[in-house]
């Protein structure tokens, strides 16, 4: 009998089957480890002091509202250490939450959404099966801001990509070099990026990201990315003659 | 394998090095301790000020001008008249600023999204920008809401922890710059009320008969709650102030609805590529509840997710006959509207989707004559007249 099923026979937590659940059960000591890395996050410290169980999270989380998610349930699975269901949120649910810090209502002052943080940032550098799913489709947004330091630029918005937002959608696309033209900043006359963004300025940004890791992160969700990444920098780093 | 617990334990109290994450009611003072420390410089307010109250009632000072515009990558790329009605403002109010190109953005959509980032490259990215305003001379004035409450966070990381700071200031040296961090981190929504009587006081069109409803940003007032601003003669100090003083300035009706607290949808990552969440949300909990209790002419916020949301959401809906239909657009563009700003060459609101037109017209805007105006700048672009429009074209 697995691992998992036993579980299930015994009535306990209601773990998925890995061909179930899209992504393979790993023993007690690297879901462990894995909480490790969540709990030797300097921030953790300051996002986590308890739980009343008041559910005051819970009523405000928008996700909670769409998704089989609950801040509570983040707050208290870390809290307990209970590391088979940290688990198993890092590869089921982290990617629901929407980020807006409603949870911050916490009258104990817990941050379950900067739980959730700094949990996907672990699920991307070990590659967990979420992380890379919950990244397909958002491998050009990461090479937008990496490597031109504005996520967002007009040229994103094209029919096809944002059917749903109406057919305006269009008419910028269509008359999208015109109307960047006609905007009074001159920074903005931009097209592939929000703004204009000096040289300097990201010669700058690539070497925070190398130096920090954030680089290093990508090779673990998206090699290909990575390559692309990587060259585009070191190519970049050595034009302005910088080593690191 | 030890057996998950179905019993909740007694609550855990782990050791912090911040007693309370909502006890930093003055980071201004811890930074202001820091730097007698050595440990970093605060770019210091040298110019007129005006005083705010945030939250518990510290006095926040929002500098008036020589300020260093920290653009907003969703503004500028998706809904720029966002951006240039901010920067229009500024010229018809008289204050001076710079908008650079030495900025990036701050990266915290991407982050909040994907997660592929840390806390030092975050911190990194934000103290670069910092310094970079530093260097300029000019204080910056944060557009995103984002932005502003991420980097609020990022200042109290790197107050609490020591390591921290010293990875950035190591960081900041190869590139030649600071750690540096400013007095007060300024959304550009408390510069809008913080001067809202004199905004008010230049208008030209008469907005008191409009009814507004006001989304506040959740990253504006939930992140790092103590240093958004709040006034006790708006909601009695239990909402944030920012927005609806200035639209109650302009002499606009803003009206309440149950679920001014939701977000609206955004989620980061969701409104890219999870937009069943983003459209349903901004839908069915904000835009059809406003539309249902408080039936305004327009809503307003204070972020760059938030009018992307609220605005783009309403087509999916209304093609399926829900009860939505409500133009929305940022406090910025609504003021300078107020103030005569052109519909299209300032507030560019051809970029948005939800109809404006019934809300201009009851502003008094002919916007077919506006759109005929627009058009005829297009054609001098298109004939090589001119390049590009620059604010001579934009009664600035």
């Amino acid at each position: 009998m697995t691992e998992t099923a036993l579980k299930e026979s015994e009535g306990g937590a209601l773990y998925k089957a890995p061909h179930v659940a899209g992504y393979a059960e790993v023993s007690h000591e690297t879901k462990l480890q894995l909480f490790e890395q969540v709990k030797a996050d300097l921030r953790f410290g300051d996002y986590l002091y308890g739980c009343y169980e008041c559910g005051i999270c819970v009523g405000a989380c928008p996700s909670a509202k769409f998704y089989d998610f609950s801040p509570r349930r983040i707050a208290q699975a870390a809290a307990r250490e209970d590391v088979d269901l940290v688990y198993q949120q890092m590869q089921e649910d982290i990617w629901e939450c929407s980020q807006c810090f409603s949870c911050l209502r916490c009258p104990r002052g817990n941050n379950p959404g900067g739980i959730v943080t700094i949990m996907r940032e672990v699920a991307v550098n070990n590659g967990l099966a979420s992380a890379k799913q919950a990244l397909v489709g958002y491998s050009r947004i990461i090479y937008k801001i990496l490597s031109t330091g504005t996520q967002v630029s007009p040229d994103m918005l094209q029919a096809d990509a944002f059917p749903d937002w109406g057919p305006e959608v269009a008419d910028v696309s269509d008359n999208l070099d015109l109307w960047r033209r006609a905007l009074p900043a001159e920074t903005m006359h931009t097209t592939s990026t929000g703004w204009a963004v000096a040289d300097k300025t990201l010669v700058e940004l690539y070497v925070i990201w190398l130096e920090t890791g954030v680089l290093d992160m990508i090779a673990q969700v998206d090699d290909d990315l990575h390559s692309i990444l990587r060259e585009l920098m070191e190519d970049r780093l050595e034009e302005a003659g910088i080593e690191l | 394998m030890t057996a998950p617990t179905r019993v909740p334990s007694p609550s855990r109290v782990h050791t912090s090095s911040v007693p309370d994450r909502r006890s930093l009611e003055d980071p201004r003072a811890a930074l202001l301790a820091l730097e007698r420390d050595g440990e970093l410089i605060v770019q210091k307010i040298d110019r007129e000020s005006m005083a705010v109250t945030t939250k518990y009632g510290r006095v926040k000072q929002i500098q008036k001008s020589h300020l260093w515009h920290h653009k907003s990558c969703g503004q500028c790329g998706h809904i720029p008249g966002y951006s240039t009605s901010i920067f229009w403002l500024m010229r018809k109010l008289g204050y001076d600023y710079m908008d650079p190109d030495d900025q990036t953005s701050c990266t915290a959509w991407n982050y909040y999204a994907s997660a592929t980032s840390n806390s030092a490259a975050q911190a990194a990215v934000a103290v670069r920008n910092f310094a970079a305003a530093y260097e300029s001379g000019y204080f910056p004035l944060i557009h995103c809401g984002t932005s502003y409450g991420h980097y609020k966070g990022v200042r109290e990381e790197l107050i609490a922890h020591p390591q921290l700071r010293a990875q950035v200031r190591a960081i900041m040296a190869k590139l030649g710059k600071p750690l540096v961090l400013p007095e007060e981190i300024v959304h550009y929504s408390e510069w809008l009320h913080a001067l809202r009587y004199e905004i008010a006081a230049k208008a030209v069109r008469d907005t008191s008969g409009l009814v507004a409803t006001v989304h506040p940003a959740c990253h504006y007032y939930k992140l790092v709650d103590s240093d958004a601003v709040y006034d006790p003669d708006i909601y009695g100090g239990q909402r944030t102030a920012v927005v609806t003083g200035l639209a109650q300035a302009l002499g606009v009706e803003v009206r309440s609805y149950s679920t001014w607290f939701d977000c609206c949808g955004f989620g980061f990552r969701h409104v890219l590529v999870q937009r069943d969440f983003t459209r349903s949300f901004a839908t069915l909990r904000k835009i059809e509840v406003m539309k249902q209790e408080a039936n305004p002419d327009v809503v307003l916020t204070h972020d760059t997710g938030c009018v992307t949301t609220l605005d783009k959401s309403q087509f999916a809906a209304q093609a399926h006959g829900r009860n939505v239909g409500l133009p929305v657009m940022s406090d910025a563009q609504f003021a300078a509207l107020a103030l005569g700003a052109h519909p299209y060459r300032v507030c560019q609101l051809h970029w948005h989707s939800a109809d404006y037109r019934p809300l201009l017209e009851k502003m008094g805007i002919d916007h077919e004559q506006a759109w005929a105006e627009f058009q005829s700048d297009l054609r001098r672009l298109e004939s090589g007249e001119k390049r590009y429009c620059d604010w001579d074209d934009v009664d600035a």
